[in-house]
């Protein structure tokens, strides 16, 4: 036997993929979510998209080529458009006469088939998509019907579905950034929730009423309402981040302050806008202030390159966290006063700077959240993000971060946040019903809490089986 | 009593323990040394229960014993102090003392009897601690106390103590020392670890001696043959070599070279290296009437460039007070701290590092290091300015070229530069500590303690890198509660006594440590009195 371990070649592979496997659990953990989100989605498609028009196109033209005449049908929606007019494109290059063309009901479609005949007309064929190949007029035309073959593939798994899920739960990332950062300095920040609402109605009053409402609204302007709302959050992190360091208050206690603060500024805003809207007269209501601005929208409606804009904002957002955690002097002081204030400040740590700085950090992530969240709702809505510093809680501590402080990584929160995403959208596809959910989801942060308390034990046990194996 | 019988025990990449067989009788303390990472630790881990194995048997009171876990071997009456301490520091002394050992009668707990017990135990070791203070308001030695207090309580059969004495001052220690004999002269057994040859000596009955993962050596001084002893080593001619006799107590000399020699495996030429030719220049670090509460009262001193001034005192004297003030990490009552004549704002760590004062904190795992961080995190974090690239980003490259070359000059021994600072072992990381101050540049080092809890091998490289930076001109502060090193290193020796200054030696090389430790201990002595 060798010097020092002395264990066989296949012991040395086990060991190290368990090692593997051990340090990246939460990536082992999302894919094996997709996988089974996937399996349990496995459903036949019937995609309704420019490709399939084109394939109905050429199924078409194979059993029916150049002279003959195409009626083409579908629904009146946006998808359903862009599938006729894909269809229209490839019958129209092979010179292929497109008979008619009917957008909508069944009754458009019998109305359709009786012009074509009233004007003499002849018919060879009808374009459609899998559900309007159902619909009865299509059937008795007496023609033969085309339509895309479908195939059987996950729900889930779908370019829309996956852009979906990223998009609904951008904001939960977003927040759980700034989260990553408070708890690896093994503190907590419950006011996020709040935060979020309260930037949301402070950019949307100040684009109401302060800079110019719909009628005169440049992008500038815009952008300067919605920065005021990211600056509120940021000054309520500040604060949170005064009280834990200047008085010693218990971060928990003071963000819990905080978080009702928030909230309760934010309700009061939104109320006095729909009061000063009535004209000061009635009593105003918690609705959501509605920006007229369209542009307001386009953060969290618009799309670059068919990405949402949430989405894209997310992933920028992670790049730079990542960076300024791995790359930059603030990024090892946050680890080193999570790790060890004592040993930190005797290093020459600035260790209040850092905090402060961590707290307003989380306070501005919180906001952008709130800017995604109003823009998406076109309007700040004061009881946006209830409950949501939980949610964040638990997709930070899903991706490994310690609420001990100063272990976890911005990638792993990332995986905690679509492990939690991935979990949502696989119950609602599933059709669980929201109760439902949130006993998987306390089961969820329960078992991930144990992986946590238990990894120690898993590696000690991984150690003797590799010696027993050897 | 225990008898270990090719016990070995192996974590992946180590054999921590290679088949030691070792028997421990009742109403004998077994003494037991050997560097950091000999395998002491583990063996003490074995014996108390925290881990199994993973060859050999272990017998204890004639029975085969295989402990599931620490409070299966406590049942058993195997009561072990860590080094680590594991009081609540909220509670009180009382009910750490008697926290889970089932004292109550009915769940109600009894006040008074506590009361008394309490006092009998701390009486027991001569120390004056008041049973109802909190264990936060102690002072590590304090705290060390109610821990081997709490031992007691449990009158256990086998009592392991892993260096207690580390954080005790001498009079505590000698203290302990005398309750851990009276443990064996009540018929129970102990075993006892120490780095302090001294306190072996003091203690022990029989000596035995671990390297990297066997034993080695073993003395029985009490002059018996080696047929009783068959377990303590497998190689029977080199244990129980008989010494001639002459011990007071019927025990035998130690020979303390004879054990380090075989702790070590090489022969050390002196404990101390030699001091170097050096210029002591002008005054660098002035410091006048540094004050806080009772515990620091105006003291006042020098230290020149090319100085090593050590500061002696029991523990509590108020040692490391003085140099966490000069470290700005301490906010003092009064007084001023002048470097080259300029004075320093002491509020922070930040700015004393700043203008060139680096302090080795006593405490190296809960103020020196990041634990839970990589040795090369912990090395750069006060030196993150000097590899800054552009708006605070690191620039990793030339901070991995840096600790590289401290790494190979202090010989710094990592798996790899990653590795987190809480498995490398307590030389390696206060080499780690040394090796940021190092790279900063520093002309005042502040060094409380800096040998605690470290093998004799990186204790003398410690000692060497002391020597070096006081001939390159840096000024030393030494604090050390072993009287031999602070008067083995310094060029001048400072005596504190309850938050004062109470002697100067100049020439500490040929002082008389009994008279230095007269002053510290405070007896019969007039204010400002030398001691030649």
């Amino acid at each position: 036997m060798p010097e020092g371990t002395g264990e066989s070649a296949a012991g040395r592979w086990r060991r190290r993929l368990l090692d593997l496997l051990g340090r990246n659990l939460s990536v082992v953990v999302l894919v094996l979510l997709c996988l089974i989100s996937s399996a349990a989605t496995w459903r036949e498609q019937n995609p309704i998209t420019s490709r399939s028009g084109g394939a109905v196109a050429r199924q078409v033209l194979e059993a029916c080529p150049a002279p003959c005449s195409v009626l083409v049908v579908a629904r009146d929606t946006e998808a359903d458009r862009v599938f006729a007019q894909a269809i229209e494109r490839g019958l129209d290059a092979a010179g292929v006469r497109i008979a008619g063309r009917a957008l909508g009901q069944p009754r458009d479609v019998r109305l359709e088939l009786e012009r074509i005949a009233g004007a003499g007309g002849s018919l060879d064929a009808i374009a459609t998509h899998r559900i309007a190949s159902e619909w009865g007029p299509v059937r008795t035309a007496g023609v033969r019907v085309f339509a895309p073959r479908s195939y059987r593939w996950p729900t889930f798994l779908t370019a829309r579905n996956l852009l979906n899920v990223v998009n609904q739960n951008a904001d939960i990332a977003i927040i759980a950034l700034g989260m990553t950062l408070v708890i690896l300095t093994a503190g907590i920040d419950l006011s996020v929730g709040s935060l979020l609402a309260l930037a949301g109605v402070i950019a949307a009053v100040a684009a109401q009423e302060w800079f110019g409402g719909a009628a005169a609204s440049p992008a500038g302007l815009l952008a300067a309402a919605m920065l005021l709302g990211v600056a509120a959050a940021a000054l309520g992190g500040l604060l949170s981040g005064t009280m834990v360091t200047a008085f010693r208050v218990p971060p928990f206690v003071a963000t819990l302050g905080l978080m009702m603060l928030a909230r309760g500024l934010a309700l009061i805003l939104a109320v006095g806008h729909q009061r000063r809207l009535s004209g000061g007269g009635a009593e105003g209501t918690p609705e959501a202030v509605r920006v007229d601005a369209a542009a307001f929208a386009w953060l969290g409606n618009g799309a670059v390159l068919g990405v949402p804009n949430p989405i894209v904002l997310m992933l920028v957002l992670f790049v730079a966290a990542h960076l300024l955690m791995t790359r930059t002097m603030f990024g090892r002081y946050v680890y080193a006063v999570g790790g060890n204030v004592e040993a930190a400040r005797l290093s020459g740590v600035p260790v209040t700077a850092v905090l402060l700085a961590v707290y307003c950090l989380c306070g501005a992530f919180a906001g952008l959240a709130g800017m995604v969240d109003a823009s998406r709702f076109e309007g700040g809505r004061p009881n946006a993000g209830e409950l949501y510093e939980l949610q964040v809680i638990a997709a930070v501590v899903v991706g490994g971060a310690s609420l001990a402080g100063g272990r976890g990584r911005i990638a792993g929160t990332l995986i905690g946040a679509m492990i939690i995403a991935v979990i949502q959208n696989g119950l609602n596809i599933a059709g669980v019903a929201s109760y439902e959910q949130k006993v998987v989801f306390g089961a969820l942060i329960l078992a991930a809490v144990l992986l946590d308390r238990l990894q120690p034990k898993i590696a000690s046990r991984r150690a003797r089986m590799t010696r027993s194996a050897s | 009593m225990l008898e270990l019988h090719r016990i070995g025990k192996s974590y992946p990449g180590v054999r921590a323990l290679r088949g030691v067989s070792l028997a421990v009788r009742a109403g004998e303390v077994l003494g037991l040394v050997g560097e950091n990472g000999a395998g002491k630790s583990t063996l003490i881990r074995i014996v108390s229960g925290a881990e199994r194995p993973d060859g050999g048997r272990m017998e204890f009171e004639g029975e085969a014993a295989a402990f599931a876990s620490p409070a299966d071997a406590r049942e058993r009456g195997i009561a072990v102090i860590h080094q680590e301490l594991s009081l609540v520091p909220q509670l009180s002394v009382r009910e750490n003392l008697f926290l889970g050992a089932g004292w109550s009668r009915r769940g109600l707990v009894r006040r008074r009897w506590e009361e008394r017990e309490a006092r009998r135990l701390l009486g027991l070791l001569e120390m004056d601690i008041d049973p109802d203070a909190r264990c936060s308001e102690l002072s590590l030695g304090a705290r060390q106390a109610v821990e081997i207090a709490k031992a007691l309580a449990l009158e256990p059969r086998l009592l392991v103590l892993d260096e207690p004495t580390a954080a005790l001052s001498p009079r505590e220690a000698r203290a302990l020392l005398r309750q851990v004999r009276g443990v064996a002269r009540r018929g129970a057994a102990a075993i006892y670890i120490s780095h302090r040859l001294e306190e072996i000596e003091a203690v022990a009955d029989r000596v035995a001696v671990l390297r990297d993962g066997e034993l080695v050596h073993g003395i029985d001084r009490r002059g018996q043959g080696s047929r009783g002893d068959g377990l303590l080593a497998p190689d029977r001619d080199e244990i129980d070599r008989r010494r001639p006799a002459g011990g007071g107590d019927g025990r035998l000399p130690l020979d303390r070279d004879e054990l380090i020699q075989a702790m070590v495996g090489r022969s050390l030429s002196a404990e101390f290296p030699p001091r170097r030719p050096r210029v002591i220049g002008e005054t660098r670090l002035e410091v006048r009437g540094l004050s806080a509460g009772r515990r620091v009262q105006g003291v006042s001193f020098d230290i020149r460039r090319g100085e090593v001034l050590g500061l002696a005192g029991l523990v509590g004297a108020g040692r490391t007070e003085v140099a966490l003030m000069i470290a700005g990490a301490m906010a003092p009552d009064g007084g001023e701290v002048r470097l080259d004549g300029e004075r320093l704002d002491l509020r922070s760590p930040r700015r004393a590092i700043r203008s060139g004062i680096c302090l080795l904190p006593e405490d190296r795992r809960g103020q020196g290091l990041v634990l839970s961080r990589s040795a090369r995190d912990n090395f750069a974090l006060p030196n993150l300015d000097r590899f800054r690239r552009w708006r605070g980003l690191v620039d990793r490259r030339r901070e991995g070229l840096a600790f590289g070359r401290w790494r190979e000059q202090l010989d710094i021994r990592l798996a790899r530069p990653g590795q987190r600072a809480a498995t490398l072992s307590g030389g390696n990381q206060q080499k780690v500590v040394i090796a940021r101050w190092l790279e900063r540049g520093a002309k005042v080092v502040l060094c409380d303690e800096p040998t605690r809890g470290i093998d004799v091998g990186a204790r003398y490289e410690i000692y060497e890198w002391i020597r070096r930076i006081a001939s390159e001109g840096k000024s030393v502060l030494l604090i050390s509660s072993e009287l031999e090193e602070v008067l083995g290193m310094s060029d001048r020796v400072l005596v504190m006594h309850e938050g004062r200054i109470r002697g100067e030696i100049p020439d500490p090389a040929r002082a008389d440590p009994a008279g230095v430790l007269r002053i510290a201990a405070g007896i019969g002595l007039a204010e400002e009195s030398s001691v030649a």
